[in-house]
């Protein structure tokens, strides 16, 4: 049990994808105009990760020990199929659901963070439950990040930035100061 | 070889050195251009390794684009990424394994750099094989280019040396955090910061002579 909560918090905070390990930077840089925006697309973040572990999990247990070199080709195709498929039967099953998350699960099937998932789940050897946990501890990682970054970027629309800095430069730098903040939680476990 | 023809080339490839760099200018491919950059060697294994997936996924695609079908297009690409990554991959374990572990799993997300599926979709699925290869070694060095810049950067500030050699002797301190992931995120936006400074000062000098 212990365990399990240590995944959690470490992939939330100590080793966030965003601010730590850099993944899912495009939205992350792209989509953050506004929050209300962001927010979803975390949330649709978690939707897929989850997906994603359960077809890591899937494959590193049944395909892989056959075939190692297929990792990367198998990882892609059926994550991306099988995102596909869910997307479908959600349009079908709730299409409130599918409004809110929608537009934004084909622009993340292959994103780095999703593929990195799958990768980092694998590297660390994990089971059904614990990469299950993972990929919410990371989905939940991800939003906290794009909250953030479009939360202080709202605030920041009517300051007068110099022309220069404007854009990329400056959401650079506050992602740098964000993630500095984050290098606070390094020390929340000793182990 | 008519004179025109080697001056599109030599264009091909210019563009994506300097005035359409991947990353500063693109901002493309971001995610392996802030993980990796912590030393000058890693940006550089990085950018090499990047470099031999998209020239020879340029070369298979342009010299496939007009078999593979319209509709499977992009996952075809993908397919071919994958397998150059995972040759690349196999082939750093074999023969510098010190270096494949530093790059970790950023190795295999190689495949999902935007910068590689961006140049098969934009250039090498309508252009030919030779000129592909122009494109695509242009901005793959472009991108290796500003990878440099990062790593040199953060390894100077950060650990005090360039390449493992030490520059400032033993009275320097680093400034750790620039190694740190805090560090990629200020060596990217100050060094785009500078980009847009040059940009804009060069704009202004054309106005100036129009």
């Amino acid at each position: 049990m212990n365990d399990l909560v240590w995944i959690f918090v470490s992939a939330l905070l100590v080793n966030n994808f965003t601010l730590s390990y850099f993944l899912g930077l495009c939205p992350f840089l792209g989509v953050t105009a506004r929050l209300e925006t962001a927010f979803r697309l975390g949330l649709a973040n978690i939707f897929v990760m989850l997906i994603t572990a359960a077809c890591a999990y899937a494959l590193n247990t049944w395909v892989l020990p056959y075939a190692p070199y297929l990792r990367l080709i198998s990882f892609i195709i059926v994550i991306a199929s099988t995102v596909q498929f869910v997307e479908m039967a959600m349009k079908k099953l709730s299409p409130t659901l599918f409004k809110a998350l929608g537009i934004f699960l084909p622009l993340i099937t292959t994103n780095c963070a999703i593929l990195g998932l799958a990768l980092f789940q694998t590297n660390k050897g994990y089971g059904f439950w614990e990469g299950m946990i993972y990929a919410l501890g990371a989905g939940g990682g991800v939003t906290l990040a794009l909250a953030l970054l479009a939360g202080v970027r709202e605030e920041t629309r009517l300051l007068n930035i110099p022309k220069l800095i404007e854009g990329t430069a400056f959401n650079l730098i506050i992602a740098g100061i964000i993630s500095m903040a984050f290098m606070g939680f390094a020390g929340l476990f000793s182990s | 070889m008519s004179e025109k023809e080697t001056d599109k080339k030599a264009q091909e490839f210019l563009k994506g050195l300097w005035k359409e760099n991947p990353v500063f200018v693109a901002v493309l491919g971001m995610c392996p251009a802030l993980a990796v950059t912590n030393s000058a060697i890693n940006s550089l294994a990085m950018g090499l390794a990047t470099t031999f997936v998209l020239v020879c996924s340029s070369i298979l695609v342009s010299s496939l684009r007009k078999v593979i079908p319209k509709q499977v297009r992009i996952t075809a690409y993908v397919i071919i990424i994958a397998t150059f990554v995972t040759v690349v991959d196999f082939a750093l374990a074999a023969f510098t394994p010190s270096i494949q572990k530093e790059l970790g799993a950023f190795v295999a997300l190689i495949v999902v750099n935007c910068l590689i599926l961006g140049r098969q979709e934009a250039f090498a699925s309508k252009n030919g094989v030779v000129l592909s290869i122009f494109d695509a070694a242009g901005m793959s060095l472009g991108f290796t280019f500003a990878l440099l810049c990062i790593g040199v950067i953060r390894e100077v500030i950060g650990s005090g040396s360039l390449f493992d050699f030490p520059l400032f002797g033993a009275g320097y301190e680093p400034w750790v955090v620039m190694i740190l992931p805090p560090g990629g995120f200020f060596a990217l936006g100050f060094l785009l910061f500078g980009f847009n400074w040059y940009a804009g000062r060069k704009r202004k000098k054309e106005l100036v002579k129009a």
